[in-house]
């Protein structure tokens, strides 16, 4: 009878075409159709703020080294995973994530929630050379970082590419993304009063590798990480788990 | 219309089509592929009707067996405190020097914050606790702050020169950097500062040298490191009179700490760890420290 069925079919040219249509469909619809219902599935988070431009050329550093083929962005519902990392990750947490860098293979930890858990200098050491700080650790060394100055140049242009995506990039953002960058690395600088103001008082304004002078690609990358977990306290207020939102005069 | 015809050699029925003088079989799909497909299909179907999967306008279908992965953690993270919570409530309100003396609460002490150490603090201080050059030893009783459990524990809670509002704020100028001692002087108070520990570094020849590096030591060093070196926790200022170095006691990081001053930095551990956690930690590094004076 299916024999007969499908000799049916194949003979009936439209009938055989929206068969075709119908059954090429069905992953696309899979795909697509969560996205209707997405309101209701990612959560609120008023005080989501956007990376800054340091934060996402570190973010594009991040990607450039390949840094999210051993370490996952993503804390997973298991009690292990939260008892180590802290509240598991949120939906919107990844809102302004373009492309998101969840991960799926942990060679090292989760960084998910690095941000603010060891200090820049450690960041800067550890990049150096992991050794010197994890004897045990298997990570390459990233010493060419803090030698290669950071390219600015074309900061703007990934900022308006971000915004064209829907991250709510203001235009004084995008006009002053390369002199945000390097403020955020100058705290004493004339052009650090700039990045809190259009990022807000919360964002890290240090001289991340310890120099001030020179804006490298690791003081981006160590911004980039400092701010990992720390966009919103979205994940603090929805979780059961024993953990205090970070404080925002901290 | 259907064309029965029959291949010869095998016997197989043909589609009946012929292409440029080739013919096809028309052979059935095998009867194991089937099953794996119709078996597959119905595990499927089960499998929409068990768990959350297809979404609705406003919500999605929730599942006969109604789970919800956030719930289950949740009840994983609450089992997990109620079977602490024998221990977890005494660490909470008993002061340090009771549970110092309950064998029972100690023994949860060195288990819990063994682990607790080597997910947050090991990173710098290494998961024996002894440190590295740029992070103290926390094994050898020489203390920046203090070495009191309650004097670790507030450490452990504001960080030093941290985010925390109320942060330990330890700087040492950059002496050579920004002008206040020159080449020599700096060489001076190195060595001086050498001579503290080691008396063998004075010799005759470098006496003036050592005299020298005395007298700028307790005009400019004096007021943080006291006037006999010895430190004072108050600013997190080190002893320079005994052998536990933070960067390093030989004469090239010495010039270079003079020289260029140092700001070290501890995070706050306030909004990651719970009151109890900073409470188990410090007992444990508290521990740690086996030279007692």
């Amino acid at each position: 009878m299916a024999e007969l069925f499908h000799r049916k079919l194949e003979r009936t040219a439209i009938g055989f075409v929206v068969a075709i249509i119908a059954a090429a469909s069905v992953g696309g619809i899979v795909e697509i159709a969560p996205l209707f219902t997405i309101h209701t599935t990612v959560e609120e988070a008023p005080d989501m703020r956007v990376y800054t431009p340091l934060e996402l050329a570190g973010r594009n550093i991040y990607i450039r080294e390949g840094c999210y083929a051993c370490h996952s962005q993503m804390i997973r519902t298991l009690r292990d995973e939260v008892e180590r990392y802290g509240p598991y990750s949120l939906a919107v947490e990844s809102k302004y994530d373009r492309p998101m860098l969840w991960g799926s293979k942990r060679t090292g930890p989760d960084l998910a929630r690095v941000g603010g858990k060891y200090s820049d200098f450690w960041h800067v050491a550890h990049l150096n050379n992991p050794r010197d700080v994890v004897p045990e650790s298997n990570m390459p060394a990233y010493r060419f970082l803090a030698r290669t100055a950071l390219d600015t140049g074309d900061l703007q242009r990934h900022l308006r590419a971000q915004q064209a995506l829907g991250v709510p990039y203001t235009d004084a953002m995008i006009a002053n993304a390369a002199s945000d960058a390097f403020g955020q690395a100058a705290p004493d600088s004339p052009f650090a009063a700039g990045v809190t103001e259009r990022y807000g008082e919360k964002t890290q304004v240090s001289a991340f590798d310890g120099v001030v002078t020179q804006l490298t690609e690791m003081d981006a990358l160590v911004a980039y990480l400092q701010v990992l977990g720390r966009l919103t306290d979205a994940a603090y207020s929805n979780t059961a788990a024993p953990e205090q939102a970070p404080d925002p005069t901290n | 219309m259907a064309v029965e015809e029959r291949d010869p050699v095998s016997g197989q029925k043909t589609t009946g089509h012929e292409w440029n003088g080739i013919k096809e079989l028309d052979t059935a799909v095998p009867r194991g592929v089937l099953m794996f497909l119709v078996v597959t299909h119905v595990w499927a179907v089960l499998w929409w009707l068990l768990m959350p999967t297809w979404p609705m306008v406003t919500t999605y279908t929730k599942g006969i067996l109604g789970i919800d992965q956030r719930q289950i953690v949740e009840q994983d993270l609450t089992a997990a405190q109620s079977q602490r919570a024998s221990w977890l409530k005494s660490i909470e309100t008993q002061d340090y020097a009771q549970i110092q003396s309950d064998e029972n609460l100690m023994r949860v002490v060195r288990s819990t914050g063994r682990q607790l150490f080597g997910d947050n603090c090991a990173a710098c201080h290494g998961a024996d606790g002894k440190g590295r050059a740029n992070y103290p030893d926390l094994t050898d009783n020489d203390w920046l702050w203090g070495g009191e459990v309650e004097q670790i524990a507030e450490t452990m809670r504001l960080g030093i020169n941290s985010r925390h509002q109320n942060t330990r704020v330890a700087q040492m100028p950059a002496f050579g950097r920004d002008a206040m001692l020159d080449r020599t002087q700096v060489a001076n108070v190195a060595t001086y500062v050498q001579s503290l520990s080691n008396p063998a570094v004075t010799t005759p020849q470098n006496g003036p040298q050592v005299q020298a590096g005395r007298e700028i030591f307790l005009t400019t060093c004096a007021a943080c490191h006291g006037e006999d070196g010895k430190g004072n926790r108050e600013v997190g200022a080190p002893n320079l009179t005994d052998q536990f170095w933070v960067y390093g006691g030989d004469m090239q990081t010495l010039i270079n700490t003079i020289h260029g001053g140092r700001q070290g930095h501890m995070p706050t551990w306030d909004e990651r760890l719970t009151p109890a956690e900073i409470k188990i930690l410090a007992l444990y590094v508290n521990s740690l420290g086996a030279v007692k004076p």
